[in-house]
């Protein structure tokens, strides 16, 4: 069956079967890896992409939730040239120094660009409430909501400390 | 077999016909350094050293288990003036080869944006000439092979030593920094500075001495010359080799102990970086395979119902590999999704009746066994048991941890490309070479004829120091003769770990008149790596007697992040919380007293406190836990603040004091500090592997639950560079002590002593 969509702004039509979960779509379909798979069962929020600007989780969304419709990936969540067109977050990420391993950061930052859509400046509930199903097993969630701050202008990048 | 001292091959080696313009690898004080030219005239500088023995207690992580860490790392300065440091280490997130080249740089005189780091491949590069050639001709320098025979003495008389050594490529152990960083590039980049003034002096005709190196560059400022290395890349080779390079003092540092940015961040920000899963996505012809392994250790598929299955739509292949059965299909979804409709029995094996309880029952009669003194002696001076005797109080406590997955978010997966005696292999190991070796005796071919594709991992945390999967994956793809790309899921990967060890460790201690700690007993079920896991000779307790009791496990078990410093760094410590309590002494003081001759110990205790304000007056059902853990030679110490007001324990705040030596990258050791006390504090607060007629009854995480954004606590790191010569690890010290701080902190805010792992159960 073919599922007509956008994807990353560019439309595509996508011949396979329409409960197959939108993330193996992107992966093996469409040739975008940096959508991750963690769990497939919406527990971990590495998959995340956005669906008409939404937030989902890819891994447990049926590709015929996406007929007609928009997916935006960490591929196309910058600008044009997906290696220096980065978005405030995707700076913010960077001048943090925020991943390690960074197998979930694709994820964590498509959460959290959703967030600063919806949320231009939230508070630290609304980040918790916001990115709680995004896990980060490195355990950088310090990082992760400095940068989330710093995208939103509510506070200052962090200066780290020399030594000698 | 692997004891270098015993191989003179390199000494030896120096005398055949090399080729030109190259040079023989020379033994310095640490072990040898080899220098040669690159077609297109680049310089390459190589160490290789055997170490103290700084990893030595790690033999699993070691291989082999001959007490010995080899230490190789090489140094490529380009034609574009671009210096490389060619590292034996994966990027799992720990961010060390990235320290790696900030070393480097600094050594070499070279800007921080003009230093790469590249991962060694592991086709061999370790092991044979071949491949060393193909790597640095093909690898490095493309359609150029055979420029690097220089390197052949070396690894003619070492490395083919090395390749015995299957962990000789190893990323554990949190040794990259202080064993390849610190003895093998600092040296590799100080050899190779020297060399390019040599070159210089020469060339210039003026002394060594005038010339100075800054960004890249030489010059001699007497006579107004100036060049960048590359110029004198070529003419540096011909230079003697530096028995003893000169690195640099702490007050010559430009990088070292800065906060420089990651290498490998910025491709973990766009989705351009490689993880294993992303590897040889573009194979033509590459189909998916979902796997389910027997659920018992022991076990095997005695037979399967895949009838349903094979009706499904894209499935190619249903198999039964005996140990596991697999489906490939055209996508990984339909894989997995006709795996799920295939009835398998499996057969009977020793651990089919395995339960947690009487895993756990089976190790309390260890203990009962062992007795007082009975048990493997791991450590024992003075009289403890006659001390114990006379103590004023005598202490007991029973500590219990659970069997623990390591749950790294990537999970396991191998892409095996099976073809003309050949094989290719894109997946995230800890140890290449290992790996290499599974999937050669998985395709049936040499190990040489293996290509290990560098990738970047979702996480490793010990779990990838085991690689059986290449086997498995390169078995389907020899089977089904398609490129497979084989992924667990995450059911998989939770119920095929191999764990962190499940244990119980009993104490006695006795107390004097004075509320001091005069003997300590102690006797526990793990089979501790490394062995300096349940020792506590910095704590000023004159006897002492620590054992181990032999147990069987029912689950395969494996490295996991800090090893048994993960168990006993709990164990230890709430023990002396638990005597401090006993003496009605404030846990600080009580262990200021016991490390009186221990004063980098001492000192990292007290920064812990300070930072903490220890004392201070909390909010009502509030309270502070203290511990320090000494492992893989740093001392972390960790002071932990709970709210017990609701009805279960939120950490507010840890803070962190820890003291590495010398810490060459502040920002680095701090996110590998804070990432150890998630990973503990996750553990500690809510995680157990439990076993139900052999099985591990947990799946996903759901039940086994990750730490998240609402729950993680703020976290305060400082530093304390403490002996600049005697670095420590960063990846896996800040974990010991964050267990016990928690509970700890749990007994200051409610009085209940959390004496079993996980918390959780204990608020349900």
């Amino acid at each position: 069956m073919t599922i007509n969509l956008t994807i990353n702004g560019k439309a595509e039509a996508v011949d396979a079967d329409p409960a197959m979960p939108i993330l193996w779509v992107v992966r093996e379909k469409l040739g975008l890896n940096g959508t991750k798979f963690g769990c497939g069962i919406a527990q971990c929020g590495a998959c995340t992409v956005h669906l008409d600007g939404k937030p989902i989780r890819s891994c447990s969304t049926p590709l015929s939730a996406a007929d007609g419709a928009a997916i935006t990936t960490i591929e196309g969540v910058g600008g044009a040239d997906q290696d220096t067109d980065l978005t405030p977050l995707q700076q913010a990420w960077i001048s943090e120094q925020v991943p390690q391993c960074g197998y979930c950061q694709s994820g964590q930052i498509m959460q959290a660009t959703a967030l600063l859509k919806e949320t231009p400046q939230p508070s630290d509930d609304q980040i918790d409430a916001a990115m709680k199903g995004n896990v980060c097993r490195c355990g950088m969630y310090g990082r992760i909501r400095q940068a989330i701050k710093v995208a939103a202008g509510t506070a200052e990048p962090t200066v780290w400390e020399e030594q000698a | 077999m692997n004891d270098m001292s015993d191989t003179p091959a390199v000494e030896a080696k120096e005398t055949p016909a090399k080729p030109e313009r190259s040079r023989a690898a020379k033994w310095s004080r640490r072990g040898f350094i080899g220098a040669g030219v690159l077609a297109g005239g680049a310089l390459i500088v190589g160490v290789g050293i055997r170490s103290g023995n700084p990893v030595g207690k790690l033999k699993p992580l070691v291989a082999n288990g001959d007490g010995e860490a080899l230490i190789n790392a090489w140094v490529k300065i380009g034609a574009d003036n671009l210096v490389t440091a060619i590292v034996p280490h994966c990027e799992m997130g720990q961010g060390a080869n990235s320290t790696i080249a900030q070393m480097l740089a600094d050594e070499m005189d070279v800007d921080w944006d003009n230093v790469a780091v590249m991962d060694a491949p592991a086709d061999g590069n370790y092991v044979s000439q071949h491949t060393v050639r193909t790597f640095i001709g093909a690898g490095t320098i493309p359609d150029q092979p055979g420029q690097a025979s220089f390197m052949e003495p070396t690894y003619d008389g070492l490395f083919t030593q090395v390749g015995k050594l299957a962990g000789a490529y190893i990323t554990g152990g949190s040794s990259s920094v202080r064993t390849t960083g610190q003895n093998g590039i600092r040296v590799a980049g100080a050899a190779a500075r020297e060399m390019l003034v040599a070159a210089a002096a020469a060339e210039w005709d003026v002394p060594a001495g005038e010339i100075t190196t800054a960004s890249g560059t030489l010059t001699h400022a007497p006579s107004g010359k100036s060049a960048l290395y590359a110029e004198f890349a070529s003419a540096a080779a011909e230079q003697e080799l530096p028995r003893a390079p000169t690195t640099k003092t702490i007050d010559q540092f430009k990088l070292m102990g800065r906060p420089a940015p990651r290498k490998d961040i910025p491709l973990k920000v766009n989705g351009t970086a490689v993880f294993g899963i992303d590897g040889g996505s573009d194979l033509p012809g590459l189909r998916y395979a979902a796997v389910k392994a027997a659920p018992v250790v022991g076990a095997e598929v005695a037979s399967m119902d895949a009838s349903a299955a094979k009706e499904m739509p894209g499935v190619l292949q249903i198999l039964n590999m005996g140990d596991f059965v697999a489906v490939v299909a055209d996508s990984y979804w339909q894989a997995q999704q006709a795996l799920g409709t295939i009835e398998t029995a499996y057969t009977d094996s020793e651990n089919s009746d395995a339960s947690t309880d009487a895993m756990f029952a089976s190790f309390t009669q260890a203990l009962d066994d062992a007795g007082d003194t009975g048990g493997n002696d791991k450590a024992d001076y003075g009289d403890a048991t006659g001390a114990l005797k006379d103590a004023a109080k005598a202490v007991t406590a029973e500590y219990k941890v659970p069997y623990l997955a390591h749950a790294a978010m990537e999970p396991i997966n191998c892409t095996a490309w099976v073809r003309d005696g050949k094989c290719d292999i894109w997946t995230s190991t800890q140890v290449p070479l290992m790996a290499r070796d599974g999937a050669a005796e998985g395709a049936g071919i040499s190990a040489d004829d293996v290509t290990m594709h560098t990738v970047f991992l979702g996480g490793g945390f010990g779990r990838r120091l085991t690689p059986e999967y290449t086997n498995q994956a390169a078995r389907l793809a020899k089977a089904t003769g398609y490129p497979i790309k084989m992924i667990w899921s995450r059911e998989e990967d939770t119920a095929q770990d191999f764990y962190r060890p499940a244990d119980i460790s009993r104490f006695s201690g006795g107390l004097d008149e004075a509320g001091k700690c005069i003997s300590w007993n102690n006797v526990h079920c793990s089979d501790d790596e490394p062995g300096e896991a349940p020792l506590i000779e910095f704590y000023d307790i004159p006897n002492v007697l620590v054992r181990g009791a032999e147990v069987h496990n029912p689950l395969r078990l494996g490295a996991w992040r800090s090893v048994a410093h993960s168990q006993h760094g709990f164990f230890i410590e709430s023990f002396v919380d638990e005597l401090a309590h006993e003496a009605g002494r404030d846990p600080v003081e009580f262990r200021r007293e016991l490390l009186a001759k221990s004063p980098r110990h001492l000192a990292v205790l007290e920064g812990a406190a300070k930072m903490a304000n220890w004392g201070s007056a909390l909010p009502e059902g509030h309270g502070r836990g203290i511990a320090i853990a000494r492992s893989f030679n740093s001392i972390v110490a960790e002071v932990a603040e709970v709210d017990m007001t609701a009805d279960k324990p939120r950490i507010t705040k840890v803070h962190c004091c820890a003291d590495a030596g010398y810490v060459m990258n502040p920002n680095g050791f701090a996110a590998q500090m804070e990432s150890g006390i998630i990973y503990g504090l996750t553990a500690a607060m809510y995680d157990e592997i439990t076993i139900k007629d052999g099985r591990v009854e947990q799946s996903n995480f759901h039940d086994y639950r990750m730490m998240r954004m609402e729950d993680a606590p703020e976290i305060a790191v400082q530093i304390i560079n403490g002996a600049p010569d005697n670095l420590g690890g960063a990846g896996e010290p800040g974990l010991p002590p964050a267990a016990p701080a928690l509970t700890n902190a749990i007994f200051a805010a409610s009085g209940k002593r959390i004496r079993e792992l996980p918390v959780a159960k204990h608020f349900t």
